[in-house]
């Protein structure tokens, strides 16, 4: 037994072993970044939205933590008792002096093996060429025919019908149901396309699934699958999962949507723009008929102007003037004519006037008349004793010669 | 690509018988020579009508257009009807 030294070293604190030992874990490099399989047990996620669970097989148990943003990345969160694949790097909890796993990734056991085998299928039809972009077809711009490869009770099945009915319900939907998870689900998926193809001939086929786990989806990863969305007649969309999942089927896709109602979507056109296209229709059409019929309004203006200049009416109009000038004329004229006779009337009535025999009787001469009538001019023409009519300007008289 | 898409347009074709598409492009055509050929009044009165007649259809395809579903089994196809 040695003896104790005289001055032993001071003792650390708890908290400055505590330290010691994190820094010690997190320097390793292997638990740095690591893989850990076991059952999943003891799990909670309290309102904070970190996840807690505990790691066990039959012989130890781990003590994991995954933190919200690393938890709301997850497609879906393990059942108690799920065997699983966890990835993170190994820690001390200081407060309870509790090494843990700092989680970061959660997946089922054997996902990593799968993901192997997509790769492995993956490298080898894409040498096939297989996903090539030459291979890409256009789409339709307007489909008649749209062909659903999918269940006939998913959700995807009403994402899709509830989309195509709101923006192009113009087009006639087939649907091939088929299972799209479990064994049934490739051989249903690949008799689907062809029956499609042969009987239907629909213009596009949206081949579709709803999220679920990388195993749910494998069936859009069998080469058969595939294959026939490869060989299909008609242009393949495919819309299986979330944004996030990628498929075989999705390569080999026409064209690949990130979710069933994006694939929809993708498929047609909107009933929206295709109205607003309408308007835009009817504009060009009204200002194209206005344009004709203005240039023909002008055309017409100036025939009315040229034809105006020669017409028979102008003539008329011309010829109209000169009648209006002769009228004219010989109304002055014949105003003048009328003049001249008045003067000359004038004057006549005037001598006239001298020549009236009351105006010499006015001026005090008399007319003598004889009995029977007969003027006296003469003194011949009277005897004494007779009855003479003397006649002056008011009146007459009788008188005796003698 | 269906047969009767590569004839849209087809001038013989009654409106009632056109898809969309093919009174869509209809219309476009009528309303491309009204802009750009040089039409008699006869002639651009007679597109001008056709274009309303057209429109007038797109108009209806799109406001009585109901989405059509039908399932795909045994040898022929079956109404559909989605659970809700």
């Amino acid at each position: 037994m040695s003896q104790l030294p005289l001055f032993p070293p001071a003792a650390m604190t708890v908290a400055e072993l505590t330290r010691y030992l994190r820094e010690l874990l997190e320097s390793d490099y292997t638990l740095r970044d690591l893989w850990v399989q076991g059952e999943i047990s003891n799990f909670s996620r309290p309102s904070s939205g970190h996840v807690y669970f505990t790691l066990k097989d039959s012989s130890a148990s781990l003590r994991c933590v995954m933190w919200r943003n690393a938890a709301m990345r997850q497609a879906r969160m393990p059942a108690e008792g799920e065997a699983v694949e966890v990835h993170g790097f190994i820690s001390i909890y200081e407060v309870s002096g509790q090494y843990q796993l700092y989680a970061d990734v959660i997946r089922p056991v054997g996902e990593g093996l799968l993901f192997q085998e997509f790769l492995r299928l993956k490298a080898r039809l894409e040498a096939e060429g297989l996903f090539d972009p030459e291979r890409k077809r256009p789409l339709p711009r307007w489909p008649e025919r749209i062909g659903v490869v999918t269940s006939p009770s998913g959700a995807a099945i009403r994402d899709i019908l509830n989309t195509l009915g709101r923006r192009y319900p113009l087009a006639e939907v087939i649907l091939a149901p088929t299972p799209v998870q479990g064994v049934e689900a490739p051989p249903g998926i690949i008799s689907a396309l062809q029956e499609l193809n042969r009987r239907v001939k629909p213009d596009v086929i949206l081949v579709a699934r709803g999220g679920g786990s990388l195993e749910d989806l494998w069936a859009f990863n069998d080469e058969g699958v595939v294959r026939a969305i490869a060989a299909s007649l008609a242009p393949v969309i495919t819309g299986i999962g979330h944004e996030t999942d990628f498929t075989l089927s999705d390569f080999a896709a026409d064209l690949r949507a990130p979710t069933p109602t994006a694939a929809a979507e993708l498929a047609t056109p909107n009933q929206a723009d295709l109205r607003a296209d309408l308007t835009e229709q009817i504009l060009r059409l009204v200002r194209a008929a206005g344009t004709t019929l203005d240039a023909q309004r002008w055309v017409l203006n100036s025939l009315k102007n040229r034809l105006s200049l020669i017409s028979p009416q102008s003539r008329l109009r011309s010829d109209r003037q000169r009648l209006d000038e002769f009228i004219h004329r010989s109304e002055t004229a014949l105003a003048h004519c009328m003049e001249m006779e008045h003067t000359r009337l004038n004057s006549l009535s005037q001598y006239l006037e001298s020549l009236n025999p009351m105006a010499v009787l006015q001026r005090g001469f008399a007319i003598v008349a004889r009995e029977d009538g007969q003027r006296v001019y003469s003194t011949s023409q009277v005897k004494p004793g007779d009855f003479l009519t003397i006649r002056v300007s008011d009146g007459d008289f009788s008188a005796e010669a003698n | 690509m269906t047969e009767s898409s590569q004839t849209s347009g087809d001038l013989n074709t009654p409106i009632e018988k056109m898809t969309y598409e093919q009174v869509f492009s209809a219309l476009e055509a009528a309303v491309t020579a009204l802009e750009t050929e040089k039409l008699s009044l006869d002639e651009a009165m007679l597109l001008f009508e056709r274009g309303q007649t057209l429109l007038r259809r797109c108009l209806d395809l799109l406001d009585k257009a109901e989405l059509k579903v039908r399932l795909l089994s045994g040898d022929e196809l079956a109404d559909f009807t989605p659970q809700a």
